[in-house]
C-alpha cells in the first residue's frame, strides 16, 4: 500500500488555470474525498495524480517516490470512472481479467483471480456476458472488480456513483465503504455529493476554483468550516447567510443586519464581522420580535421526515428552517422569529474568513480535540 | 387499418420523395434498362436505331476476349493491393493525426488537398513527377544514388499498374483518414484512459482495443472504396489510355463502347461490370452484417 | 503482497516522452511533404521555361509565361465557364431535389422509406459506365450531345443520390421536438421544412453542396463521353487531352499551370471550409 503526496501541484489548460499550487498529503490506507462544486478542479486534480493529465508544475508523490514523470501505466493505481469504461467488445470476465494479460500470468490464474473478485462483487453469474447486457448498477461492480483484480496501491474513483439512481448509489456506497474496511487501501474519490463525502470520508478536501479551501474530517468541516465557502458547501439545506453591519469597541462587537438583527458577539481574534451565518438545523421558531431575527415565513415544505420553512428576513434574503414537526398552524405571511443558539452562529470576515467568536471558538477546539 | 393521419404522412412522403423518384428514374433507371437491352442487340452507336435481338452472344464474345479478362485481372488487383494499402495507411495517419502532435490543425487541413485536387489534374502532376528523362523522382533516385539511371515509370508496361496504385494511394488515403479519424473521435475517450491506467501496453491498447471497436466504421471505409476502385476509369485512362498493361473493366467497356462504337458488345461489357461489383457489393456487406450480429451474439 | 509492475526512473519516461515527440515530429513532417509536395512541385514547374524545366531546381522560377498564355487561350477560359455552370447547376439541383427527398426519409413515416433509401444507396455506387450507353442514346433523343447541359443531366446519377443519403442522415440529427412544436400548432409538412429545418439546414447544406461541387467539379468520364469540341468541354477533360505534337513535347509547363489554376480554388474552397466538408462526408458513412 502507499501514501500519496501533491506537492505544489499547478495545471492550466491553455491559459485557463484549473489547478493552483496544490499541496497535499494522503497517508497510506486513508480513503480521502475531493468534492467542489462542478468547475472546480477536484477531477483534474485526480487525472494528474492517476497520470492521465500531465502535470504543469510541482511533483506527485507515491510511496515516497515522485512520480512526475512515470506514465499512467507505470503508477500501480486503479481508476474507477464515472462512465465505467467497460470494454463494450469483451465479456465481463475479460473485463476484469484484461489487465492481468499482460502481466505474464497462466490462463487459469487470471480466471482464478477474475473468479475470486466476482464473488466478492457478486457477480460471478455475469461473467459471460458484455457490458450492453448489465445495468448500471453491475456495471459500476464490473468497474470496481477491474480495479480490484489488479491489487493496485492506490485506487482513484473519478464520481463512480453519479450515474446511478439513488438507491443504488446508497447501496454502492456502502459497498465502497465495506471494501475500504476490508482492503485497508489508499483510495481518492472525487464527488460532488456532499453525502457520499461525509459518508465515506477519512478526510474530506474542499476544492473551489483550482485551491483547496480546506482539508479536515467531515465533522471539522461541519462545524468548523475555515471560511464561507466550506461553511456554504457542506451541508444540505445550505447555511443561511445574511450581511451584517459591525461597530467594534474592543472586544466586543455590536452586529447589525435586516430582520431587526441586533446582536453582540465577543470576537476572540482580528477581523470584522462583515457576514453571519447558522445552519437551518440550529433555527428554531420563535414568536414575533421573540428571536433573533424577524422575518416572514413564506413557504413550507413537508418532506414527511422533517420540514423546512422559509423564512424572508430581506427582500433579497429568505432563510431556510429545518424543523422537526410542522408549523401547520402558522399561517404563511406571518412574522415570525428565529432563534439559535450562540455556539451556532458562525461569523465571517468580508474575504469570508471564518471569525472565532468566543462561544464558537470553545466548541471547535472541542470538535478538534475529540477527533485528534 | 390505418388511422387517417398515417394516410395523410404516408400521401405527404410520396409528394416529396416523386421528385427524387422521377429523376432517377429518368437519368439511372432508364439508362439502365437500355444497357440491358442493348447488351443483347447488335446494336451500333452510330445508328443504334436499326439493331435486331441477338440473345446472348455479345456476352460470349466479351468472354471470349483476352483484353477483358486482362482489364478484369488488373482492375482486381488493382483493388485489393490499393484499398489494402490506404487502409492500411489511412489507419497509420488517422492514429497519427488522432494525437496531440504539434500542427495538427495544419495536417487535418493539408490532408484534404490531394482528396480535393480533381483525379485528372493528380495523374498529370503525378505524370509529370514520374517522367521518366526530368521528374524530379527519377532526378531523386539518381542525385541519392539509388540508381544509375531513372526508372522507365510509366512508359515500362509492367510497371504500369504499380503506378496507378502509387497515384491512386495519394489521392485517395485522405478519403479513409478522414473515415476513420471520424471513427476514431466517437470512441470514447475514457475506455483508452482505462486501459492505459491498467497498465495495458500501446500495441495491445490498439490490437485488443481501438481495432476491434474501429472495425465497423474500417469496414464501412473498405466497403466505399471497393466499390469505387472496382469501377476505376479516369486515372487509369489518363496515364495510360486505352494500354492494356493499366486497363481497367470500365477502360474496356468504353473502349468498345465508344471508340469502337459496338453499343450491343460495350453494353454487354458494361453489364458484366455491373455484375461484378453488385456481386462484390453484397458479398461485403454480408460479411459486415455477419461480423456484426456475431459480435453482438458472443 | 501487491502486483509490483517494473518501471524505471523518471528520467528514462522523460527521455522517452522527448524520442517519442521527436519521432512523431519526423513522421508529421514527412506525411505533410508526402502530401504536399506533388502540387509545391506543380507550382515550381508551372513557373519555369523551357530548358529550366528540366532542371530540378526546388524553388519556382517565377516566370509566368504559361499562365499569360493560359488566360489568352479561349478554349480554356471556355472550359473552366463550362465547369462552372456544370458544376453549380448539378449542385443546386441536387440539393433541392436531394432536400424534400430527405425530409421525407428522415422524418416521415411512410412504408416504402427503406427501400427508396436502400435503392438511393445502390445507385450511388452504380458504376458510372453501366448507364454510358442508355445514357448517350437519352442525351443524343434530347439533342445535348456535346452540350454542356447535358452533363448537368448525367451528373444527377451521383450527385442526387449522394446528396440525398448525407442530407437525410443529417436530418435525422436534428432534435424532433422541434416539429413536434409545429405539429401541435397544426403546420404542413411543407411548413415544416421551409420555416423550421431549412434554416437550420444552412451548415448541413453547405458541406454537402460543396461535396456535390467537387463530385461535379472533377468528373471525368461523362464529361469525355458526351462532349466533343473544345468549346464544351469542362477543365478535366480540356487538362486531360492537352496534349503536345508528340511524346517529347509534351507540354508539362503549361499543363502545370493548368491543373494549378484550376486546383487553387477547389483547395481554398476545401481549406476554408474544412470543418463542413469533414462533417458531410462522415455524417453519411459513419453513422449511416
Amino acid at each position: 500500500m502507499a501514501s500519496v503526496a501533491l506537492r505544489s501541484v499547478s495545471k492550466s489548460f491553455g491559459h485557463v488555470p484549473v489547478i493552483n499550487d496544490v499541496n497535499l498529503e494522503i497517508a497510506d490506507g486513508e480513503l480521502v474525498v475531493f468534492v467542489g462544486p462542478s468547475g472546480c478542479g477536484k477531477s483534474t486534480l485526480l487525472r494528474l495524480i492517476a497520470g492521465l493529465v500531465p502535470v504543469g508544475a510541482g511533483d506527485v508523490v507515491i510511496d515516497g517516490e515522485v512520480v512526475t514523470d512515470i506514465p499512467a501505466s507505470k503508477r500501480g493505481i486503479a481508476f474507477v470512472f464515472q462512465s465505467y469504461a467497460l470494454y463494450p467488445h469483451m465479456t465481463i470476465a475479460r473485463n476484469i481479467g484484461f489487465a492481468l494479460e499482460t502481466l505474464g500470468l497462466s490462463r487459469q490464474e487470471i480466471d482464478a483471480k477474475v473468479a475470486e473478485v466476482a464473488v466478492t462483487l457478486k457477480i460471478d453469474h455475469l461473467l459471460a456476458r458484455r457490458p450492453r447486457e448489465l445495468s448500471g448498477g453491475q456495471r459500476q461492480r464490473v468497474a470496481i472488480g477491474r480495479a480490484l483484480v489488479r491489487q493496485p496501491e492506490v485506487f482513484l474513483f473519478d464520481e463512480p456513483l453519479s450515474n446511478l439512481d439513488s438507491d443504488l448509489r446508497m447501496e454502492m456506497r456502502m459497498e465502497i465503504a465495506k471494501l475500504h474496511a476490508n482492503l485497508a487501501a489508499t483510495m481518492i474519490y472525487v464527488t460532488h455529493d456532499q453525502v457520499e463525502a461525509m459518508t465515506l470520508a477519512d478526510r474530506i478536501v474542499v476544492l473551489n476554483k483550482g485551491c483547496i479551501e480546506q482539508i479536515g474530517t467531515p465533522q471539522q468541516l461541519y462545524h468548523a468550516p475555515q471560511n464561507r465557502f466550506v461553511a456554504g458547501f457542506i451541508g444540505s439545506p445550505r447555511m443561511n447567510f445574511t450581511a451584517v453591519s459591525a461597530n467594534v469597541s474592543g472586544a466586543s462587537c455590536h452586529l447589525m443586519g435586516p430582520g431587526n438583527l441586533s446582536l453582540d458577539v465577543a470576537i476572540t481574534g482580528p477581523g470584522v464581522p462583515a457576514e453571519i451565518g447558522v445552519r437551518p438545523e440550529a433555527l428554531s421558531i420563535a414568536a414575533a420580535r421573540q428571536g433573533k431575527l424577524t422575518g416572514t415565513l413564506e413557504r413550507l415544505e413537508d418532506l414527511g421526515h422533517e420540514h423546512l420553512a422559509y423564512v424572508r428576513i430581506a427582500p433579497e434574503t429568505a432563510w431556510s428552517v429545518r424543523l422537526p414537526n410542522s408549523l401547520a398552524r402558522t399561517a404563511l405571511g406571518t412574522s415570525i422569529g428565529l432563534d439559535w443558539r450562540f455556539e451556532d452562529l458562525f461569523l465571517f470576515d468580508k474575504d469570508g474568513h471564518r471569525l472565532d467568536h468566543s462561544l464558537s471558538h470553545e466548541r471547535s477546539a472541542a470538535a478538534n480535540g475529540a477527533l485528534a | 387499418m390505418k388511422t387517417r393521419l398515417e394516410r395523410r404522412e404516408h400521401r405527404s412522403g410520396l409528394l416529396f420523395v416523386a421528385p427524387l423518384i422521377a429523376v432517377l428514374i429518368l437519368v439511372a433507371g432508364w439508362p439502365l434498362a437500355r444497357t440491358l437491352y442493348f447488351s443483347l442487340t447488335d446494336a451500333y452507336l452510330d445508328d443504334s436505331a436499326n439493331h435486331v435481338l441477338v440473345g446472348f452472344s455479345n456476352f460470349v464474345e466479351v468472354a471470349g476476349d483476352p483484353v477483358w479478362w486482362r482489364a478484369v485481372r488488373n482492375t482486381l488487383i488493382f483493388t485489393t493491393i490499393s484499398v489494402a494499402i490506404e487502409t492500411v495507411l489511412g489507419l497509420a495517419i488517422a492514429l497519427l493525426v488522432h494525437q496531440a502532435i504539434p500542427g495538427r490543425g495544419l495536417v487535418r487541413a493539408a490532408i484534404l488537398v490531394p482528396w480535393a485536387m480533381p483525379v485528372v489534374v493528380s495523374t498529370k502532376i503525378w505524370e509529370w513527377m514520374l517522367n521518366d528523362q526530368f521528374g524530379v523522382v527519377n532526378r531523386a533516385i539518381v542525385g541519392l544514388g539509388f540508381a544509375d539511371h531513372g526508372v522507365a515509370w510509366t512508359a515500362n508496361g509492367s510497371l504500369l499498374l504499380g503506378v496507378v496504385i502509387f497515384i491512386d494511394v495519394w489521392m485517395t488515403t485522405p478519403f479513409m483518414v478522414l473515415l476513420i479519424l471520424a471513427g476514431l473521435q466517437i470512441l470514447p475517450e475514457e475506455i483508452f484512459e482505462a486501459a492505459e491506467v491498467d497498465g495495458i501496453p500501446w500495441w495491445k491498447r490498439l490490437w485488443s482495443i481501438t481495432l476491434p471497436l474501429l472495425a465497423p466504421t474500417i469496414g464501412v471505409a473498405v466497403l466505399f472504396r471497393v466499390l469505387d476502385a472496382l469501377r476505376m476509369f479516369d486515372l487509369a485512362y489518363v496515364l495510360a489510355g486505352a494500354n492494356v498493361n493499366a486497363m481497367t473493366m470500365s477502360i474496356y467497356a468504353r473502349d468498345r463502347l465508344i471508340n469502337n462504337q459496338e453499343l450491343g458488345v460495350g453494353s454487354a461489357a458494361s453489364t458484366m461490370v455491373f455484375l461484378l461489383i453488385a456481386f462484390v457489393a453484397i458479398f461485403i456487406v454480408g460479411a459486415l452484417r455477419l461480423d456484426r450480429s456475431g459480435a453482438t451474439e458472443r | 503482497m501487491s502486483t509490483r509492475i517494473k518501471r524505471r526512473s523518471g528520467a528514462y519516461y522523460r527521455a522517452m516522452r522527448r524520442v517519442r515527440q521527436i519521432a512523431l515530429g519526423c513522421v508529421t513532417a514527412l506525411l505533410l511533404f508526402y502530401v504536399l509536395f506533388p502540387y509545391y512541385w506543380a507550382i515550381v514547374s508551372s513557373t519555369k521555361q523551357g530548358a529550366q524545366l528540366y532542371e530540378s531546381v526546388l524553388l519556382p522560377a517565377l516566370d509566368f509565361r504559361h499562365y499569360k498564355e493560359l488566360f489568352r487561350d479561349a478554349n480554356f477560359a471556355t472550359s473552366i465557364f463550362n465547369s462552372l455552370c456544370v458544376a453549380i447547376s448539378t449542385t443546386a439541383l441536387s440539393l433541392g431535389l436531394g432536400t424534400l427527398a430527405a425530409y421525407a426519409l428522415g422524418r416521415l413515416n411512410f412504408p416504402e422509406r427503406r427501400s427508396l433509401l436502400l435503392t438511393v444507396l445502390m445507385i450511388s455506387i452504380f458504376p458510372q459506365v453501366v448507364v454510358l450507353s442508355g445514357m448517350f442514346e437519352l442525351i443524343r433523343w434530347f439533342g445535348l450531345y456535346n452540350r454542356v447541359w447535358s452533363l448537368v443531366f448525367a451528373y444527377l446519377i451521383f450527385t442526387l443520390p449522394f446528396t440525398t443519403w448525407v442530407l437525410t442522415s443529417f436530418i435525422r440529427e436534428f432534435p424532433r421536438e422541434l416539429e413536434e412544436a409545429a405539429i401541435m400548432d397544426g403546420c404542413s409538412h411543407w411548413r415544416i421544412l421551409t420555416s423550421i429545418l431549412l434554416p437550420l439546414m444552412g451548415p448541413a447544406l453547405v458541406s454537402t453542396g460543396l461535396l456535390a461541387f467537387i463530385l461535379a467539379w472533377n468528373e471525368f468520364l461523362f464529361a469525355l463521353t458526351f462532349t466533343l469540341t473544345e468549346g464544351s468541354r469542362t477543365v478535366p477533360v480540356a487538362i486531360g487531352l492537352l496534349a503536345g505534337n508528340s511524346r517529347y513535347e509534351y507540354p508539362f509547363g503549361p499543363i502545370m499551370a493548368a491543373s494549378v489554376t484550376v486546383t487553387l480554388p477547389l483547395i481554398a474552397l476545401v481549406l476554408f471550409f474544412q470543418r463542413k466538408i469533414v462533417a458531410g462526408l462522415t455524417a453519411g458513412a459513419v453513422k449511416g
